[in-house]
C-alpha cells in the first residue's frame, strides 16, 4: 500500500504526460461538425450560372455526393481545383459546388478558365447556407449520402492523399450500406 | 534642475507603465455600427458575443475577432436578438451549426465533466495529501526516536 502511494506521483505524471503527448498530434482546426448525421439543411438559392434558376436540397442527386465550398477569394480553393476536376472525371461521386460569399461574374469566369467539376454550383452570396452548414472558411467539403444525410465534413484542401485516406473508405462504406438496403 | 530631470524621468516611466496597462486591455477589436432598439438588447448582444467563440480563430470570442466569419456570426446574433429569440435559443442556434466548440463555457455532460469538476477534485486531492502528510509526521518522529540500547550507546559516547 505504502509503495503504491509512493509510486502514485510517477503514475499520475506518466498518465498526464501521455495525455499531453497525444495532444501534440491533434489538429485544433479539425472541429467535429455538429451536422454529421443530420439532413442537409433546406435552402432556396439560385445557381451560379443562372440567377433565375433556383435549387433546393432535393436537387442534389446521386447515391454519394460531395458538396464543395469554394470561392474565388480563397487561394487554397485554386490549389484544390485540379484534383476536384479529377474526382469529377472519375464519375465515382457527383460533385456539387457551394460558391460561398463570392461574386457571380468572377466565379463564373474562374470556372470557364479552370474547368468546371461541379454538376452545378449553388450561389450563396450572403453565406446563409454556409452558416446553416457551420462553414467557417473555404475550402470545405461535405459528404452526403443518398438519403441526403451529411456523413462527413472536411475542412481543408482535398488532394490525392486526403482522398485516399479520408474520403474513399467512407464512400465505399456508404455504397455498401445503400446496396444492402 | 537635476531633480526636476529625475522627476520627469520617473513621471515618464509611470506614464509608460500606465500606458502599457491600458493598451493591454484596449486591444483593437472590430467595431460594428449596430443600432440597438434598447439598452437591454445591447447588453445581451455584448454578453452573447463574449460567450461565443469564433470557430475560425479558435481562441477569441466573437466580439474580439476580426475574421469575416466572426463578423457574420455577430450579425447573426444581432438579427436573432431582434427577431426576439432568447439567449438560450441563440446559443442553441450556434451549437446546432458549429458544435459545442462555440461555447466558451461548455455544457456539463459526459465529455466535459472532467473539465468542470477536475480542478475541484484535484484541489481536494491535494488537500487530502497535505493533511495525510501532516498527520503522519508525529509518527515518523516516534520511529526515529532512539531505542534504549542506542540511548545507552549515545550516553557512553558523550561521556567519553
Amino acid at each position: 500500500m505504502n509503495k503504491l502511494i509512493r509510486l502514485l506521483p510517477l503514475i499520475v505524471c506518466l498518465a498526464l504526460g501521455g495525455v499531453l503527448y497525444q495532444g501534440l498530434f491533434l489538429n485544433p482546426q479539425e472541429l467535429p461538425s455538429a451536422l454529421v448525421g443530420k439532413k442537409l439543411p433546406d435552402f432556396e438559392l439560385s445557381t451560379l450560372k443562372n440567377a433565375g434558376e433556383t435549387v433546393n436540397a432535393g436537387d442534389l442527386k446521386g447515391k454519394v455526393k460531395l458538396l464543395n465550398v469554394w470561392a474565388t477569394w480563397c487561394p487554397s480553393c485554386r490549389y484544390e481545383h485540379p484534383y476536384l476536376l479529377e474526382i469529377a472525371k472519375s464519375d465515382r461521386v457527383a460533385v456539387f459546388g457551394l460558391n460561398y460569399k463570392d461574386e457571380r461574374g468572377p466565379a463564373n469566369q474562374w470556372l470557364q478558365q479552370l474547368g468546371d467539376p461541379y454538376v452545378f454550383s449553388i450561389f450563396d452570396q450572403q453565406g446563409t447556407l454556409g452558416l446553416d452548414l457551420g462553414v467557417y472558411g473555404a475550402p470545405e467539403t461535405f459528404v452526403i449520402d443518398g438519403d441526403g444525410v451529411i456523413r462527413k465534413r472536411f475542412a481543408g484542401v482535398i488532394d490525392a492523399r486526403v482522398w485516399q485516406s479520408e474520403f474513399l473508405p467512407l464512400i465505399e462504406q456508404i455504397e455498401a450500406e445503400q446496396q444492402g438496403s | 534642475m537635476l531633480t526636476l530631470f529625475k522627476n520627469s524621468k520617473v513621471l515618464f516611466s509611470v506614464f509608460m507603465l500606465l500606458g502599457t496597462l491600458f493598451l493591454g486591455s484596449a486591444q483593437a477589436s472590430p467595431v460594428d455600427t449596430y443600432e440597438f432598439r434598447d439598452k437591454v438588447t445591447e447588453k445581451r448582444y455584448q454578453e452573447l458575443t463574449k460567450e461565443l467563440r469564433c470557430p475560425k480563430c479558435q481562441n477569441q470570442n466573437l466580439i474580439d475577432s476580426n475574421s469575416p466569419i466572426a463578423a457574420d456570426l455577430r450579425r447573426q446574433v444581432y438579427n436573432l436578438l431582434h427577431e426576439g429569440k432568447s439567449d438560450m435559443e441563440i446559443m442553441n442556434y450556434m451549437v446546432d451549426r458549429y458544435g459545442e466548440f462555440v461555447l466558451y463555457r461548455p455544457k456539463v455532460n459526459n465529455t466535459t465533466y472532467i473539465l468542470w469538476f477536475g480542478p475541484a477534485i484535484l484541489l481536494l486531492l491535494g488537500f487530502s495529501v497535505i493533511i495525510y502528510i501532516l498527520r503522519r509526521k508525529p509518527q515518523v518522529k516516534e520511529k526515529q526516536a532512539l531505542s534504549a540500547e542506542q540511548q545507552d550507546k549515545l550516553k557512553q559516547i558523550l561521556k567519553d
